[in-house]
């Protein structure tokens, strides 16, 4: 181990953080103890180091004292570091000389324990000042930022966030895994609490994404691989295949109406499976691009190549028909990308008292969104599989949300969903409308003045749980069925009964099954629940740890129309800053050789997971290239020779912080 | 100690250094503190980028400077923020597990843990079972005795008048 080539000069502050810090552990007594380490010039406590006066007093002492190294005992380094870098860069020290000891989250927070606090803020406070002595003087390295943004997910975050940073002069390459661009908000009739209609708010929208000179869209594909960095990711797409050429077709559709089935037989996926498509179809009329796709377990021609393929005779001479057509792998490049792949709706089978799936008339909410929507399976009518007209219907909340058997989070969207779906349900059929809520939640912009718009309309609201439903035959119409529903009235404290002809679940918002991969494939994380995570809640919501990946819509969590219209602009807002800079800075945390120490054993090179390493064959050494290091320190743990060191985390370093961590108390 | 189920009756505090990757665990233990969840603060945090940076000498440079057990902490395998770096730091835990226990240590005092940023309760757990364990096994007694810092390396740091703060010794 070296020591530092010169003294040092080191101020520690520690932080109050009101009374987040101060009230657990004895802020004057930790700066007493560290101004009595090894090259510490002077130490002070200050209320809020965050502040700008805070920030002011580093700085002054660092010009009047002469500092050149500071350590802050405060947060988490991973929320203010950069703060504190940047305070001593302004008064000349530089930056990568600060050290960051995390008392609050790791100490103060976690313990009652004022003794024990103490003495493991102290054992923090020493670490970092051991290490920071080791610190070297770092210069940012930056990298080229290629000016082209990834979206991935068309659904109206993606929509959004493709649109503005399109509309930015940014080139944007949208993927969806569907047909068709639009996303659940396309499923929907009327969007709440103004009873806009969806599709006319979202059509335009979805014209315009494909429109767009600076948006390429790619539909029916999938991201199948990402790999470069910030700045710089290489991504791969799986296309697949549609067996319609969309350069040739011009959405005619006259090879749907020709095909050999002359009546559609298939569950149409967009419709729930409420109503029936052909195998080439559209999934719904206003789809973008407006380009049929064919089924291939349906499609009589894919399945056993003997169909009189009546289609490519309607499609003539375009020939945009292609049986032979086989997915491909389109590849590009781009410098950050925006995550938008949305939810999936809870499927209610699962609570099996609720009796879905087990009695015709039971739907979910997204059903009777289907059935509401005038381009939906019944134009429009609400009406029952007999056929019939419901004349009572219950509307149940929070099925699969707030309950610990499946997901103990709200879904926020579904108490203004249930009382919209209550409205137009009432407005269409005239039927009499129970509401069963837990607690209605309201909070937004309208919201709170359309559940007593509801309530005024003649809706009943029922304050408890659905406990049971039962079906059983009209005694005097044996065709028709009445739901039993048991309702645990919370409010009159006694169960109560109600004989309905439709139940609608309203159902919870959850994480899209493929949730998982989407997450290793960008590099993010998850929160408990599935839903992608925030690098912070409040401060940073639509970035995420990886760098360069930002987030947008209901894949970070539940969320309404207007919040995933919001946060995708947030999302675009973030990337413009990024990449409309042309350059980003990067943390200097690099690896490097020592070519004096290394033996050239090649042990670090395939332990390399950027292939950053090679061997200079000249030199018999190994070389890292610092552009493509990511500074994960693999190859410097694994050196024989000591050859390999990490900036940042030197192995003098960590060694100085083990032994602070231990040898003070 | 504030929870009676780890606290030890002899009053014997073990001292763990923990070495928790930026992206998963270290992360994680930061969620534990924005939480408030309550654990014994016997863990003294080193944080690296990524577990794979973790060389088998800082274990033993621990366990010789007086740590009573040594907490590994990264992001579950195939979760990698570095793709796989937590596995060779598995691999190299393997080797080391079987190595410290012919050095005298029992194993337990080593511990390897996969806590994503989301888990701040699985760090809190690992972290209060680890210091049980360390409580029933007792302090970790090393020949010879750790050295207390005033060593050759440090010894021109002189450290200057500090203002008004008494100047405390460092075996105090």
């Amino acid at each position: 181990m070296i020591a530092p080539t010169a003294d040092v000069r080191i101020g520690v502050y520690v932080c109050h953080c009101g009374s987040n810090i101060a009230g657990k552990i004895d802020v004057e007594q930790l700066a007493h103890f560290a101004a009595s380490l090894p090259g510490v010039v002077l130490a002070r406590n200050y209320r809020y180091l965050c502040s700008d006066p805070g920030q002011e007093m580093i700085r002054r002492d660092i010009a009047e004292h002469g500092l050149d190294r500071v350590v802050v005992a405060a947060c988490s380094p991973l929320l203010h570091e950069a703060t504190f870098r940047k305070a001593a860069e302004a008064a000349g020290v530089n930056p990568f000389q600060v050290q960051i000891a995390n008392i609050r989250e790791h100490v103060a927070w976690v313990t009652d324990d004022k003794t024990a606090a103490f003495r493991k803020a102290r054992a923090q406070v020493a670490g970092a000042v051991r290490r920071v002595a080791f610190h070297e003087s770092l210069e940012r390295k930056s990298v080229a930022v290629k000016p082209c943004v990834l979206v991935v997910g068309g659904g109206i975050a993606g929509i959004q966030a493709a649109l503005t940073l399109a509309q930015a002069g940014k080139r944007v390459v949208l993927v969806e895994r569907e047909p068709s661009i639009g996303g659940h908000m396309a499923m929907f009739d009327k969007t709440y609490p103004t009873l806009d209609c969806a599709a006319c708010i979202l059509t335009p929208k979805m014209t315009a994404v494909k429109e767009h000179p600076n948006i390429r869209l790619l539909t029916f594909s999938e991201v199948e691989e990402v790999t470069g960095s910030v700045g710089n990711y290489h991504v791969k797409v799986r296309r697949h295949a549609r067996h319609v050429r969309e350069e040739l077709c011009v959405g005619c559709r006259q090879c749907i109406d020709a095909c050999l089935f002359k009546t559609p037989q298939f569950p149409n996926a967009f419709d729930q499976g409420l109503a029936k498509r052909k195998p080439i179809y559209i999934p719904f009329p206003q789809a973008v691009p407006p380009v049929p796709v064919i089924d291939p377990e349906a499609c009589i021609e894919l399945k056993t190549g003997r169909c009189k393929m009546t289609c490519l005779d309607a499609c003539a001479d375009r020939g945009a028909i292609d049986f032979r057509q086989e997915e491909w792998l389109e590849e590009f490049d781009v410098g950050a990308i925006i995550v938008a792949t949305g939810y999936q709706a809870f499927d209610p089978r699962v609570i099996a008292h609720y009796g879905y799936g087990r009695y015709r008339n039971v739907y979910t909410s997204l059903e009777v969104e289907r059935l509401l929507n005038a381009a939906g399976p019944t134009e429009g009518k609400v009406l029952l599989r007999d056929g019939s007209v419901p004349r009572r219907v219950g509307v149940v909340h929070c099925v699969g949300s707030r309950d610990h058997h499946y997901h103990s989070y709200c879904s926020r969207v579904c108490c203004m969903a249930s009382l919209k779906l209550a409205h137009l349900v009432q407005e269409k059929t005239g039927a009499e409308l129970f509401d069963f809520y837990i607690d209605m939640r309201t909070p937004g912009k309208g919201f709170e003045e359309f559940y007593e718009r509801v309530q005024r309309e003649g809706v009943n609201f029922v304050r408890g749980k659905v406990g049971d439903v039962h079906c059983r035959k009209d005694d005097g119409d044996p065709s028709h069925e009445i739901l039993t529903v048991q309702v645990d009235d919370t409010l009159l404290d006694k169960v109560r009964t109600f004989d309905l002809d439709m139940l609608i679940l309203a159902v919870a918002m959850e994480p899209d099954a493929a949730a998982e991969q989407v997450r290793r494939l960008f590099g993010m994380s998850c929160s408990g629940e599935g839903f992608f995570l925030e690098k912070h809640p409040k401060l940073a919501p639509v970035n995420t740890a990886a760098d360069g990946v930002f987030l947008a819509g209901a894949c970070q969590g539940p969320k309404d129309i207007p919040d995933t219209v919001a946060q995708a602009g947030a999302a675009a807002a973030e990337t413009l800053a990024m990449i409309d800079h042309g350059r980003i800075e990067l943390e200097p945390n690099t690896a490097w050789i020592d070519e004096t120490l290394c033996s050239g054993c090649k042990t670090c090179i395939p332990l390399c997971p950027y292939n950053a390493i090679h061997r200079d064959e000249e030199k018999q050494v190994a070389v890292i290239d610092e552009t493509s290091c990511k500074g994960c320190g693999v190859c410097v743990a694994a050196c024989p020779s000591g050859a390999a060191s990490q900036h940042l985390f030197t192995d003098d370093q960590i060694y100085e912080e083990i032994e602070g961590v231990l040898c003070y108390v | 100690m504030s929870d009676p189920d780890i606290a030890g009756p002899d009053g014997f505090e073990p001292r763990i250094v923990a070495f928790f990757c930026n992206w998963c665990t270290y992360t994680a233990s930061d969620l534990a503190g924005t939480a408030r969840m309550r654990y014994a603060p016997n863990t003294r945090v080193v944080r690296l980028m990524c577990s794979g940076r973790l060389d088998p000498q800082f274990v033993l440079a621990a366990f010789r400077q007086g740590a009573d057990g040594v907490l590994i902490g990264g992001c579950h395998p195939g979760d990698c923020h570095y793709q796989e770096g937590n596995t060779k730091c598995l691999r190299r835990f393997e080797l080391l597990r079987r190595l410290v226990d012919q050095m005298g240590i029992e194993p337990e005092r080593l511990r390897l843990e996969w806590i994503s940023a989301s888990e701040g309760d699985k760090l809190r757990d690992a972290t209060n079972a680890m210091v049980a364990t360390l409580r029933r096994l007792g302090p970790l007694h090393l020949e010879p005795v750790p050295t207390p810092p005033a060593k050759s390396k440090t010894e021109h740091f002189v450290p200057e008048p500090a203002g008004t703060y008494p100047v405390m010794l460092a075996d105090e």
